[in-house]
This record gives structure tokens, C-alpha cells and sequence, in this order.
């Protein structure tokens, strides 16, 4: 027996999902909107339904979310069983299959798939590392503190108390969890891709290169939550004009997490946008 | 021809417009409409809104509409044909050197065809390519390493297959490779941004000119290093042009990383027609100035002179045309219409 659709149980699922990010956009699945529908069945199996902003979307990518999609459900201690489906895709077929026996990429795919997935994540989440280092800086320059010797002074703790607006606040907790994640707790804040601590003469290329990461994911980024807005605006009145719950909950994270109408470009964008 | 306030004549040709039919009834299955509409998505985003199309129009606007957007409307002077086959999705194709090549044939001094090949077609491919050559005298191809095809999931250029092709392609007198690098419009498994690949055909073979369509975006910072190293590498605008409306100070950060790396003689103007359209892309150009404090950061400027370079020049440098006697012949053919 299937439990209601505002059961905490489905609630937690959400949370859950909160901590899965679009690999190149950096931003929960939940705020981008692709998560459509969580159900809980009375045995604790949960099915999880997405979409994506167009039909071509990188099959590679759209596996490593639904993949992430369907490990954050399973670490609920309830969970007994997760699938996620994929709808309106090219490659929706392949991903829903490998899904749901639990294949790894290069199964679903057959023979052709030559990519290694754990690569391809590690490889984003350091480019995250490097947008979220870059948008944080950004933030701290325009905030006034323009001393490279004291941003390269402060470790991971100094910056976590350092005092900040709301969005500041959002800034520093989410560069220092990846930070955290990747490199430990402790050591310098501002550190480069291998976790050592930049130096004075190799600070102003390292802000060089964070600026470059920023221009290439951008760049991707924007086109994606463009195409996503006019996908998924063309096709809201189809969904019989009465919004869904995940449509409440989506639009009540948005009006906690970001509460500038500007911000739902994106921190980053937002931090460049003219 | 664009005329600056001083009355400076800018000559403009467009490095990459389609012709293409998206019609339902040229869709050979639902990818045919989904590759359509995604491309709206692109055109709904970033087309200024009170220029924006029509879901109908954008299917299929035909031939004189194009002429029109591209030499009356907007301030193209020349255009390149960049050819998108996908015959799997459409079932005359979506934008074939066959149908572009009506156009050409009608506009004869406003167009010039581009052809394309994929080496895993082979010795028809390579059969093909002979035979386009000397029906239409093609002097460049498009290709989509990205593209999959069968059990294949893209190629690189350095794959044996693909040096084939270059060579035959050097061997008709094919002097333009451009390659897509940029936003994934067909499905991928290997990264198919990754630009390594041109560096290896750049150096195999000197003679060809390798235009890397959307800058290799984004995969910028790969894309300036290869470009550097190589002198037959360029960059094509398509796709990074349409920011400089919504979002400047981005466009603002791209167009410096490009002036700064390639420079202003390897950087080529292409509106993507019919995504977007050429009249605000070039008017914006024109107008647009880089940020004071980018231009401090990076010493990049983009000069009239590099305007006019990257509008224009380049690509009539790649292409033989010789801008001067260009002018001459259209203006000839505008004069019963201007009636001077």
C-alpha cells in the first residue's frame, strides 16, 4: 500500500535528494526542478521520477544523477528498495533498465560505453570545488576584504566564523562542505585542486584559473537552465493546471534557500551577471 | 554591409547559417521533433523576446525568409552554409548541401556551401565527398565528433579513420575543417568537449584550417592553449555571440579569454541562423565595448579594426574571397532595387 503523498516519509526522500547536484551546474536536482515525483510504498520501496532540460541531455550525466538520485534514498534506514525513472529522454529506455537491476554504466549501455564514471564524477566535483572557491572569493573581494595575505591566512575555521550576510553565509557552508569533503577539516580555507594552500606568488594565477573554470561551466550552465526554463514553462499547463506537491515543495526550498529573484540564475551567475 | 556613424563600410560574412526543414512531416520519429525543439529552447533563451518566432515559423521558414533575415533585415553581406544531415531523424534530412545548394543557386554571390563527412561511413563516405566536391566545389566540411552513430559514440580526429578523410579532403582542395565543439546537441559517453583531438589534426596536417564552432566551449581554457600552439586553428562565435545581449559581462569575459589567446586574426563572426538572427547579434557587436576592469585583467580590447577582422575578414581570408571586388559584384546586383 502506497502512503500519502505528504507522508514524512516522502518528505525525508526529499531531503535526501536536496544533497544530489546536476554534475556540471553544481545545484540541487530538487531547486533545478527535474525531480517531478518521490512515492513511498508501504514496504519502504520509493520511486523517484525525473526529467531533464532537453531529450539530448548527456546520457553520461543523466545516469550519474539518477545513480546519486537513487543512493541518496537508500541511505534513509527505512529504504528497502529505490528506483528512479527517467522520463522524456533519448536515452530514458537504457537508464530506467540499468536503474532498476542496479547496472553500472558501462552494463546499460553495452560494449560501446568506454566511459569511467567515477572518473567523470571526481572530475566534476573538483570543478564545483573550483566554482564555489571562486564565487566565495568573489563575494569576499566585493565585501571588501581585498588583502590576499589575509584570505591565505584563514583556515578552514577562521572562514567558517568569519561574520556574513545570508548570502555570504550560503557561500562559505557550501564551499567549505565540499571543501571538508574532499580535503579534511582542517588546513588553510583556500586551497588548490590537490588540497595544498596557495601561495603568494602563485595567487594571482590561481584566481586566473578559477576565473577560467567559472567561463567554461558558465557557459554550459546558463544554456542549460535556459533550455530547462523554456522546456519546463511550455509544458506546466499540460500537468492539468493543478501544481503538483513536488511544485509546492520546490517553490517553498526556492523561497527559503534563495530569496532574491535574481539568485535563481544561480550564485555564480549572478556573481558575474551584468 | 554595416555602416558605422563615421560612415566606415563593414563587410560581414556570416560563418555559420542553416536552412532547415523541421517540419512534422519530415520527422522520421519523435527524435526528429525533439532535436527541433531543443533547438526553440535555444532560440526561446537567448533571441531577444520581441524578435522571438513562432514554434511553426521556426520549423520550417524557408528560403526567402533566410535571404531576408540574413541580407535585408540583418547585415550579413555573405554566409556560410554549415550542413546538418541527420538522416536517421528526418527523412530528406535536415539541412543537407542538397537543399542549401538550391539557395546558393538562386543567390549565387551571397552563399558558400559547405559540405561535411563522417568517417565511419568509409569508402562510400569517402565516394561521397569526391562526388560533392565536384558537383558543388565545396572548400570546407562540418563535422560532429560527438555524434553517435550505430554502436559508435563519436570519433576523434585523430582516429585513423578520420585522418583518412583529412587527407582526402586536402587532396579535392578542401581547406576548411569546422568542427563542433560546444554545447551537446546529440548524446554523449566520452567527454565529447574535449579538444585534444584538434591538436593532433592540426599539426598531421598544416594546410588545412581547423575553425573550432563554439569556441570548444566549455573547454575554453583547453581550446586557447591548443590555439596557440597551432597556427591553422581558429574559433567560431556560434552559440558564445547570443550572451552578449542578456548577459554582456559574461560574453565580456569569453570574447577577452579569446582576444587574449587567439587574438583578433583567428576569431570568426557566425550568427546560427535560424536560432538566433544577424540584425541585433551585429548591431550588438558593434556596439559592445569590454569592461573597463576586464580590459585592466586581461589586456584584451576589441578594437574597430578587430571588429571588422572578426566580422568579416577572417573569413574571407579562409575562403578566398576578395572583399573589395565582393563589394562591386553586390552591389551590382542591389542597384535595381536601390535606384540610385
Amino acid at each position: 500500500m502506497a502512503a500519502g503523498p505528504d507522508t514524512p516519509r516522502v518528505l525525508e526522500v526529499w531531503a535526501r535528494l536536496d544533497s544530489v547536484t546536476d554534475p556540471e551546474l553544481d545545484e540541487p536536482v530538487t531547486e533545478l526542478g527535474f525531480v517531478t515525483g518521490v512515492e513511498v510504498a508501504g514496504d519502504g520501496g520509493v520511486h523517484i521520477r525525473f526529467r531533464l532540460p532537453t531529450y539530448w541531455c548527456a546520457a553520461n550525466f543523466a545516469f550519474l544523477m539518477a545513480d546519486d538520485m537513487r543512493r541518496a534514498a537508500l541511505s534513509l534506514p527505512w529504504v528497502t528498495a529505490a528506483t528512479v525513472e527517467l522520463g522524456e529522454h533519448m536515452y530514458a529506455e537504457a537508464i530506467n533498465h540499468g536503474m532498476a537491476r542496479g547496472l553500472a554504466f558501462r552494463d546499460a549501455f553495452g560494449d560501446e560505453a568506454d566511459d569511467d564514471l567515477e572518473a567523470l564524477r571526481r572530475t566534476f566535483i573538483l570543478k564545483a570545488f573550483q566554482r564555489r572557491q571562486e564565487a566565495l572569493l568573489r563575494h569576499l573581494l566585493e565585501a571588501g576584504r581585498r588583502d590576499p595575505a589575509a584570505l591565505r591566512a584563514l583556515d578552514a575555521g577562521g572562514l567558517r566564523g568569519l561574520p556574513a550576510d545570508a548570502p555570504g553565509r550560503r557561500l562559505v557552508d557550501r564551499y567549505l562542505a565540499l571543501r571538508d569533503a574532499l580535503f579534511g577539516a582542517s588546513g588553510s580555507a583556500f586551497v588548490d585542486t590537490e588540497g595544498v594552500a596557495v601561495t603568494a606568488e602563485a595567487w594571482p594565477d590561481h584566481l586566473a584559473g578559477l576565473r577560467r573554470v567559472w567561463i567554461n561551466t558558465e557557459f554550459n550552465g546558463a544554456l542549460c537552465r535556459g533550455l530547462l526554463a523554456a522546456r519546463f514553462d511550455e509544458e506546466a499547463p499540460a500537468l492539468d493546471g493543478e501544481p503538483t506537491l513536488a511544485d509546492f515543495i520546490r517553490r517553498a526550498r526556492r523561497d527559503i534557500c534563495l530569496p532574491h529573484p535574481a539568485s535563481e540564475r544561480g550564485e555564480n551567475a549572478q556573481d558575474h551577471v551584468a | 554591409m554595416y555602416r558605422t556613424k563615421d560612415g566606415d563600410e563593414i563587410f560581414i560574412i556570416d560563418g555559420h547559417v542553416h536552412l532547415w526543414d523541421g517540419r512534422p512531416e519530415n520527422w522520421r520519429n519523435v527524435h526528429g521533433q525533439q532535436f527541433i525543439d531543443c533547438f526553440y529552447g535555444y532560440h526561446s533563451f537567448l533571441q531577444p523576446k520581441d524578435k522571438q518566432w513562432a514554434r511553426e515559423k521556426f520549423y520550417h521558414y524557408g528560403a526567402e525568409t533566410m535571404h531576408d533575415d540574413l541580407f535585408v533585415r540583418g547585415y550579413d553581406d555573405m554566409a556560410i552554409f554549415q550542413p546538418t544531415y541527420l538522416k536517421d531523424f528526418y527523412v530528406n534530412g535536415f539541412n543537407t548541401l542538397e537543399q542549401n545548394a538550391v539557395l546558393k543557386a538562386k543567390y549565387p554571390d551571397r552563399f558558400i556551401l559547405n559540405g561535411a563527412f563522417d568517417p565511419r561511413d568509409g569508402e562510400a563516405g569517402l565516394a561521397q565527398l569526391e562526388q560533392d566536391v565536384e558537383t558543388h566545389g565545396i572548400k570546407g566540411v562540418k563535422l560532429y565528433t560527438a555524434e553517435w552513430k550505430g554502436d559508435s559514440k563519436g570519433y576523434k580526429l585523430s582516429d585513423a579513420g578520420a585522418q583518412t578523410f583529412l587527407a582526402k579532403a586536402e587532396a579535392l582542395g578542401i581547406r576548411n575543417i569546422h568542427v563542433h565543439k560546444g554545447p551537446t546537441i546529440l548524446p554523449l559517453n566520452r567527454d565529447a568537449f574535449d579538444v585534444a583531438d584538434i591538436d593532433d589534426a592540426a599539426t598531421s596536417f598544416p594546410n588545412l584550417n581547423f575553425i573550432v564552432e563554439h569556441c570548444g566551449l566549455p573547454r575554453l581554457d583547453d581550446f586557447c592553449w591548443i590555439a596557440t600552439q597551432e597556427t591553422n586553428v581558429y574559433g567560431g562565435l556560434a552559440v558564445a555571440l547570443p550572451f552578449i545581449r542578456n548577459q554582456p559581462r559574461y560574453f565580456a569575459h569569453v570574447i577577452s579569454q579569446l582576444l587574449m589567446w587567439l587574438g583578433e586574426d583567428k576569431l570568426l563572426y557566425g550568427s546560427d541562423y535560424g536560432i538566433w538572427t544577424p540584425d541585433w547579434l551585429v548591431e550588438d557587436f558593434m556596439a559592445f565595448e569590454i569592461p573597463e576592469d576586464l580590459t585592466q585583467e586581461t589586456g584584451a580590447k576589441l578594437t574597430l579594426q578587430a571588429k571588422k577582422k572578426i566580422l568579416g575578414l577572417n573569413a574571407a581570408r579562409l575562403y578566398g574571397i576578395d572583399v573589395e571586388a565582393q563589394k562591386a559584384v553586390l552591389a551590382d546586383a542591389r542597384r535595381p532595387v536601390a535606384a540610385e
